[in-house]
């Protein structure tokens, strides 16, 4: 189908972007990659009334490190992360999963920024950025705030984002040495929604004791699903396959929360999460030891 | 009244100006306004591919974008392959062109022209790709003909053509 009409404006600068969004708060979308968006006004599932273009913002298009963690710009396209050349050393996480979103069609032209603020609960980046303890700034006419990812996702592909606010930098603090990272999803095709995915974290010392570790979901709930009770089992412990399965049981049956759809029932989505949960542990608890210097 | 934009594209190395409405997608304004029916339209919502161009040398899907954004842009379509500076012969077919006849991949023909236009980038940046690579390159255009089998030998023949 084709999308109905709108009011389009291309602003060239951010300042000019948060002025219009300033006038037409509640009515305006913004328009970054579009590989979502597009698709649900083609629908006519959204219908904005005005349409903010943030395309010519190159402003917004950047990573740029900063004592091992980044700022990425809210407009840099997925396909800048997924050939950067820091990302596979500093989060290897977010390189993992790169390849997962959509095609590299998508990837050429989808933002991570858009990504964020379109808070598909099966979107990929979502979940990295909740896990890697990402702060999201946010600007508006009158100011700006920086946020927290765990605050930021407010459900079903809402966010903490004001009508008049626009998301222009994400920022991922350096990761702890010892960590171990793997992301792993299932999805009926390559580059399909996935019926379940995981991303896994885990800090171990240098005795093998868990100091930190954190498991998040993506087409679990009404977001990205942080399972921090199961993470916690693994805290002060050394993990072996009793308590993974422990972790797993309990990450699966009770914290996550999935809907099933069309191609999977909620019950096969939680086997998923358990069978993925112990692999992703696993694998990052190996990737612990075999990356240390 | 319904907004009008002036826009300047460059298609296959010719530059248009036209005015556009700002809803208009971008694989219509190809088809429609442009006369280029070779980009073909499937699913018009992004999952089918088969209407894949190159948007400044990068594959898109053209149903995903307004044709006011490629204002000041270049744009690829299929019936700019056979031209010399994408690799091809005037008038005559890009190596990955030939590589598709003589490997028969395709049947319909209907979502090649954006395969074609995804394999452009891709074979560039990976000239000697194996088959899992050539696999998930494919893995954004849906073919609903061939298996795949006869793409992936053709993507293959392609990258041999243009070593």
């Amino acid at each position: 189908m084709k999308p109905a009409p709108f009011e389009y404006h291309i602003p060239d600068s951010l300042e000019q972007a948060l002025d219009l969004m300033h006038q037409h708060a509640g009515e305006a979308k913004l328009l970054a990659g579009g590989q979502s968006l597009v698709p649900a006004m083609n629908f006519r599932v959204v219908q904005p009334g005005v349409l903010i273009d943030l395309n010519r913002l190159g402003e917004l298009s950047y990573i740029q490190p900063e004592n091992q963690g980044l700022h990425i710009g809210a407009m840099t396209r997925e396909r800048q992360l997924e050939f950067d050349p820091l990302i596979p050393s500093w989060f290897p996480l977010l390189a993992e999963a790169m390849p997962h979103i959509a095609h590299p069609q998508i990837r050429n032209r989808g933002t991570l920024g858009g990504s964020l603020a379109n808070a598909d609960p099966a979107a990929e980046l979502p979940v990295i950025m909740l896990a890697l303890g990402a702060r999201l700034k946010a600007r508006s006419a009158s100011g700006e705030r920086w946020m927290e990812a765990q605050n930021f996702f407010s459900g079903m592909f809402n966010t903490d984002l004001a009508p008049d606010e626009i998301l222009v930098e994400i920022d991922l603090p350096a990761s702890a040495p010892r960590t171990g990272w793997s992301f792993m999803e299932v999805a009926p095709r390559a580059g399909d929604y996935a019926l379940m995915g995981v991303a896994a974290l885990v800090t171990l010392d240098e005795n093998g004791v868990c100091r930190q570790a954190r498991l998040v979901y993506l087409n679990a709930g009404d977001g990205p699903v942080d399972a921090q009770d199961a993470a916690k089992l693994l805290e002060g412990e050394m993990p072996n396959d009793h308590l993974i399965e422990s972790v797993a049981a309990l990450a699966s049956e009770k914290e996550i929360n999935p809907f099933g759809n069309v191609h999977t029932s909620s019950d096969f989505q939680r086997h998923l999460a358990n069978v993925l949960t112990k692999k992703a542990l696993k694998l990052a608890m190996k990737r612990v030891e075999a990356n240390l210097p | 009244m319904t907004q009008m934009f002036p826009i300047t594209v460059t298609v296959n190395e010719r530059v248009y100006k036209r005015d556009v409405e700002p809803r208009l997608l971008l694989s219509d304004f190809l088809r429609h306004e442009l006369g280029l029916t070779g980009t073909h339209v499937g699913c018009e919502h992004g999952v089918c591919g088969a209407c894949t161009i190159l948007f400044d040398g990068q594959s898109m899907r053209s149903c995903l974008l307004f044709a006011v954004q490629a204002n000041g842009h270049t744009i690829t379509t299929v019936e700019g392959l056979s031209s010399p500076y994408l690799g091809g012969m005037e008038g005559g077919l890009h190596p990955i062109q030939q590589a598709f006849w003589e490997a028969h991949g395709l049947q319909c023909g209907y979502c090649t022209p954006g395969i074609l236009m995804t394999l452009v980038p891709f074979l560039k940046q990976s000239p000697n790709p194996t088959e899992d690579e050539i696999r998930h390159a494919l893995s954004g255009n849906l073919c609903r003909c061939t298996g795949y089998q006869h793409i992936v030998d053709a993507v293959k023949l392609a990258a041999e053509k243009m070593r």
